[in-house]
């Protein structure tokens, strides 16, 4: 689905990401752990198509096709798709008319998808005109089912969510990566979902919902310490970043620390 | 903004005889008349009026409490009509008063009687068809007490009528408990000269919402209707949506004056220009209290042109409660940005974000305009606009 060659992306003049390789198969799931400012978000925005994220080695291979420098709607046209952290608000743009520009031509039932993410009471309003942190997950979830995206980008999926939601959330983003609408279980049980996602995740929440398969810490923009995501959590849970910045520390022979991180990535 | 000089317009001798229904306009005029609110395939249920060059050519009554009426005939028939006639606007304000003044064409006299409720609008259409004419309109509207009116003014050029100007005076009368509503669309062309001169006033209880779009081109427009709060609980408020292309000059805004107690005013403009200048004007003011206001003037300007927002306020009382938001920008990446991670394009994304900026919600008006405004404002996406 997705291979990422030595990617090198500056923002301004500074470079945040050192050479990131990373591919993820039809199906897969992918975990991206690591400390703020370690450049998770960037590698994110890069690959959706950002504008102030500027590729400066590497490529973007996706379904077998480069699309390092290809424009954001291309991407999403290819079936790309990304869940906002901080959305802008677009006044006089209702939220249905959005998901309904998401089906790119094709017909979407903006009602039905709306009651299976609570969101039917907002869909006369201005998109993300006030919506709570939960709210604005839930529309983004809206978006992203009416797009039918391949490959999912989840930016932080739990954060601001309380806990009612972040049921809610997880449940649509499992529904979302399995590729399934909700209904018949013996197709469900026949099918193996070719959508492929990739999760950036603090606290791990979203991994008591879908079935991550592979997980990686990011570092001060490299990738590092491959693992089962769930151990990684545990990992993290007991040492803390601290712990992992010391055996990386040893192995590359840099002096690492938290510190360093530019927090604005 | 270049002198406006009258004596270069004709304004005598465009007579027109009258027109019984509007079938027999072209398709082209059908178009254009449409773009300024009037749907002459659907005629209106409550009543029509038309002005053509220098007559009134129709006008049709068919609700009971609801009269539609040449302004001409108006003022023979009720004694000059001493009570409404120049009382808000004053006849030697310019020279484009006076001349309204001094050779009057023709214009409306809309009048809701006590208690009827006139729900479906009453088209009105000022229209010019002839080159080189100056159309001097009075128009006069009244609401009686506890009455509802809803009229939709259409303003229009046919294409072939170059190089004219267009004078009219409106004085809007809303009694106590009534309620006015009044979309006015005007649809100029790159060279007609335009000077409305509008005034208003409500009684106790009364409630005036003001509707007002210009999305194509117009040479030189200045206008600035003020209404006054003379009575306790009234309520006014103005919704503009205005596009200036490349050669338009624009220069209007609202006035709203309130001078009796738990009174409301509001003014809303969003404007756009691609190359045109507006100068887009607001005034609150407050002479007794419990009074709020709010008052907002939003311009995008997209590839050229130039918005110069004035919003006032002003109060010497205690306890008001006034407020406004003026913001002249461009369209956020970002906003761009979130459209196009979507699957838009960047022109879509555009002209997606320009249309809901465009979108201010005005109450009451019918499908077939409704739609004709969503059309107008995707042309101008269409076009080089953007």
């Amino acid at each position: 689905m997705l291979e990422i060659k030595n990617l090198h992306v500056n923002i301004g003049d500074k470079e945040v990401l050192k050479g990131i390789d990373l591919i993820i198969e039809d199906g897969e799931t992918f975990i991206l752990f690591g400390p703020n400012g370690s450049g998770k978000t960037t590698l994110l925005m890069t690959l959706m198509g950002f504008g102030n994220y500027t590729v400066t080695e590497g490529q973007i291979i996706y379904k077998g096709q480069d699309i390092t420098y290809a424009p954001m709607y291309e991407r999403a046209r290819l079936g790309i798709g990304m869940s906002f952290q901080r959305p802008p608000t677009i006044h006089g743009l209702k939220t249905s008319h959005l998901v309904k520009m998401c089906g790119q031509g094709r017909d979407v039932d903006v009602e039905g998808l709306a009651k299976k993410v609570n969101f039917s009471s907002f869909l006369d309003r201005d998109i993300n005109a006030g919506f709570s942190g939960g709210e604005i997950k839930r529309s983004e979830m809206l978006q992203l089912m009416a797009q039918r995206p391949d490959l999912i980008l989840f930016d932080e999926p739990e954060s601001g969510v309380d806990l009612e939601n972040m049921a809610l959330i997880g449940k649509t983003a499992k529904n979302l990566l399995d590729g399934l609408t909700e209904g018949c279980t013996m197709k469900k049980a026949m099918q193996r979902s070719s959508t492929s996602g990739l999760i950036i995740t603090h606290t791990g929440h979203i991994l008591e919902y879908v079935n991550a398969d592979r997980g990686q810490v990011m570092y001060n923009g490299k990738l590092c310490c491959e693992a089962n995501p769930r151990d990684i959590l545990d990992h993290i849970s007991n040492h803390g970043y601290q712990e992992c910045l010391r055996c990386l520390s040893a192995e590359t022979g840099e002096i690492l620390d938290l510190s360093s991180f530019n927090e604005a990535s | 903004m270049k002198k406006i000089d009258l004596s270069q317009y004709r304004a005598d001798g465009a007579t027109e005889a009258a027109i019984e229904d509007f079938s027999g306009f072209s398709a082209e005029d059908k178009e254009r008349l449409l773009f300024a609110g009037i749907d002459v395939e659907n005629p209106s249920e409550s009543g029509a009026f038309m002005h053509l060059n220098h007559s009134g050519v129709h006008c049709k009554t068919k609700r009971e409490g609801l009269e539609v009426m040449d302004i001409k005939s108006a003022l023979e028939e009720f004694d000059g009509l001493p009570d409404y006639y120049w009382q808000l606007v004053d006849k030697d304000k310019d020279e484009f008063t006076k001349a309204a003044h001094d050779n009057l064409h023709g214009g409306y006299f809309i009048r809701a009687k006590a208690g009827a409720k006139i729900t479906e609008p009453v088209q009105s259409c000022l229209f010019i068809d002839k080159a080189g004419i100056s159309q001097n309109v009075h128009n006069i509207v009244v609401v009686e007490e506890g009455a509802e009116l809803h009229i939709i003014s259409g303003c229009a050029t046919a294409h072939g009528a170059k190089e004219s100007a267009h004078l009219g005076i409106s004085e809007f009368y809303v009694h106590k408990g009534g309620k006015l509503t009044f979309t006015m669309i005007h649809n100029w062309s790159e060279d007609t000269a335009v000077r409305p001169r509008s005034a208003g006033v409500l009684e106790e209880d009364a409630v005036f919402l003001s509707n007002y779009v210009l999305l194509k081109p117009v040479k030189d427009l200045q206008m600035y209707p003020k209404l006054t709060l003379k009575g306790e609980n009234s309520v006014a408020r103005f919704n503009s949506v205005i596009v200036a292309p490349e050669g338009s000059y624009i220069d209007c805004g609202n006035r709203i004056e309130m001078q009796a107690p738990n009174t409301r005013a509001e003014i809303i403009a969003r404007t756009l220009t691609t190359g045109g200048t507006i100068i887009n004007r607001g005034y609150i003011g407050a002479d007794a209290v419990p009074a709020r206001g709010h008052l907002e003037c939003k311009g995008l300007i997209l590839g050229g042109g130039r918005i110069h927002a004035i919003p006032e306020l002003d109060s010497d009382q205690d306890g008001v409660e006034l407020s406004h938001e003026a913001a002249v920008g461009k369209i956020a990446q970002e906003e761009i940005e979130y459209l196009m991670a979507r699957g838009l394009d960047e022109d879509e994304a555009t002209s997606t974000i320009v249309r809901g900026f465009l979108n201010v919600d005005m109450e009451g008006l019918p499908k077939e305009l409704q739609e004709a405004i969503e059309q107008q404002i995707d042309e101008l996406d269409a076009g080089d606009a953007m």
